[in-house]
């Protein structure tokens, strides 16, 4: 596992930005789960390594509208097997029928609480230790 | 190893001040479990109050959301008891004999988040789809205490081990009745196995185990599987509940406990054991979320698959898209060992079924078994009476906006049903 001084987390999460220890680079920005994938893409293919799995996570990705996934601060040489992850990923959430649907704000916290947990397992962060910080 | 299972049919479950099994029904008193699930601290400290009711086939019932089903099992013979290392102490179990209720579970259901868990429906085009329309149903319905909120991992935790103690003293209560059937399953030494069986080509069975987070985890003898290396266990060690299911994520392909319980692939090896193939062992392998731990985890199934020598594997996964990943990796890198391989997935092939399936490929998995497409479009009619909450409904994986009709029927993907294209094959959906 890398240290985490090389990692930069792209995200539109914000719980993930309430509750991760505040030494984690975070690239957070209020857009789609889609546009996120098109984010990390591109950041692959400039030479950018891809920690983490792009699909984490069972909840689809027409259902949950947050994504956070771990990529190298710096480019390094673009991973072929990174780049056709990604690409992959996001062939598989085109072909998923768009949702208009429009949750309470407690499904919303619960999508929240589901990608901060699979990104805090990924990266060995104790999960519930940052949520007992927040501000409640 | 040897294990025996002894089947003792149920045929009816009945609420009852006594506890017993006879004559192929279960008498069970509610009150009696409760106080057996509040013994555990952290249920004590995270569920306010348990519903129970009984769901039988044909019943015009659904259940929802279901989190876990359970087999209720006891060890009457030989080491350690059942769920090791979570229930009883973490003596290895898979030896000596166990009795199993067969024809009923327990299912725990409930809200623990605002989404994504499934539908069991005793009757109509829905209990088509799911095994568990086929059982007699013990149903444990929690309710979390006030702030909740903010400690889902807790709460999850509470009541999967809520279900898992409801099945074990449900369990207890077939100690003493003599089983209706037996059955012997045998796992031999790599030697023995190999100076038995010289002319059988050599299979291993590696199950890949979900393991990503909250609502999505998998123990194996109370070890998180995301924390463990890939390793090697006893077909019969499942049996005893050795691997539980702590995944409510995506009902259709998410493995229950039942399902690791009653493992449709170990079966069928131990089926074909000794006549047309050596069932060497099982192979377990985890789903983790970090590119490196895939890496580390296939290069490790593939390192095993070669050190036992093995001719064929069946690969069977858990789960939608980053297990994808996992699954072509091991495929792969088994393949290259010289080792053929089939695997078991499910599909998301879009409503109209023409889309590429899985999020990931390669030539070298060309041999696929497949428990159907998650995204088939069905509608559920109105249940008499429902077991748990619908609420939850127009917001659960495969459901949309206007899911739950206003005469309570539902539109939605088959993805929402519980079990519905298993990816361990144990589903209804079959071309046999």
């Amino acid at each position: 596992m890398e240290s985490k001084k090389h990692y930069l987390i792209v995200t539109n999460n914000p719980l993930v930005v309430e509750c991760l220890p505040k030494d984690y680079a975070l690239d957070y920005e209020e857009i789609s789960y889609r546009e996120v994938l098109v984010k990390v893409r591109d950041l692959v293919y400039s030479g950018h390594r891809m920690y983490t799995h792009p699909l984490s996570g069972s909840v689809k990705p027409n259902e949950t509208p947050y994504k956070s996934i771990v990529v190298s601060r710096e480019p390094k040489a673009m991973d072929l097997s990174e780049a056709e992850i990604i690409s992959n990923s996001i062939q598989t959430y085109d072909k998923f029928v768009p949702c208009s649907r429009v949750f309470t704000p407690q499904v919303y916290k619960d999508f929240q609480l589901i990608d901060y947990t699979l990104l805090c397992g990924a990266l060995d962060v104790d999960a519930v230790a940052g949520l007992s910080n927040r501000k409640i | 190893m040897k294990l025996e299972l002894g089947y003792i049919q149920i045929n009816d479950i009945q609420f009852s001040k006594e506890c017993k099994v006879e004559n192929g029904t279960l008498y069970v008193d509610p009150d009696a479990v409760k106080a057996f699930m509040y013994e555990d601290d952290d249920v004590k400290d995270w569920v306010k109050s348990f519903k129970f009711d009984i769901a039988k086939p044909g019943e015009n019932v659904r259940i929802t959301p279901v989190k876990d089903v359970i087999e209720p099992r006891v060890k009457v013979e030989g080491p350690g008891g059942v769920f090791p290392g979570v229930i009883s102490k973490v003596d290895t179990v898979g030896s000596g004999k166990t009795h199993v209720l067969r024809g009923m579970a327990v299912v725990t259901a409930g809200k623990i988040v605002g989404f994504q868990e499934g539908i069991i429906d005793m009757t109509g085009p829905g209990a088509a789809y799911t095994p568990f329309s086929k059982l007699n149903n013990f149903v444990v319905v929690a309710e979390p205490k006030e702030g909740y909120e903010n400690h889902k991992h807790e709460y999850e935790h509470a009541v999967r081990i809520a279900g898992l103690r409801a099945a074990t003293f449900i369990g207890e209560l077939g100690r003493a009745v003599a089983p209706d059937e037996t059955a012997e399953f045998e796992t031999l030494g790599i030697r023995e196995g190999l100076e038995k069986y010289p002319n059988l080509p050599r299979v291993a069975y590696v199950h890949m185990l979900q393991s990503q987070g909250l609502l999505h985890d998998t123990y194996v003898y109370g070890v998180d599987a995301k924390r463990s290396l890939t390793t090697i266990i006893n077909p019969t060690e499942t049996m005893d509940g050795a691997i539980l299911s702590g995944n409510c994520v995506s009902a259709c392909d998410k493995n229950t406990t039942y399902h690791h319980q009653n493992n449709p692939v170990v079966a069928e090896l131990f089926a074909a054991h000794g006549k047309t193939l050596n069932y060497v062992c099982n192979i377990i392998t985890n789903e983790n979320v970090y590119l490196a731990d895939k890496q580390r985890s296939s290069d490790w199934t593939a390192k095993l698959c070669r050190l036992l020598d093995l001719d064929g594997a069946i690969v069977s996964q858990e789960g939608f898209g980053n297990p994808d990943t996992d699954l072509i990796m091991n495929t792969k890198k088994i393949e290259q060992q010289g080792v053929k391989t089939t695997i078991i997935t499910d599909e998301y092939a879009g409503q109209d079924g023409k889309s590429q399936s899985l999020a990931d490929a390669d030539p070298l998995a060309d041999a696929v078994v497949t428990g159907g497409n998650a995204n088939e479009v069905i509608v559920l009619p109105k249940m008499d009476k429902v077991i748990g909450m619908l609420d939850y409904v127009d917001v659960i994986a495969g459901g949309h906006a206007g899911s739950l009709r206003e005469d309570g029927s539902i539109e939605a993907e088959i993805q929402i049903i519980t079990g519905a294209t298993n990816e361990m094959g144990f589903n209804c959906m079959s071309a046999r």
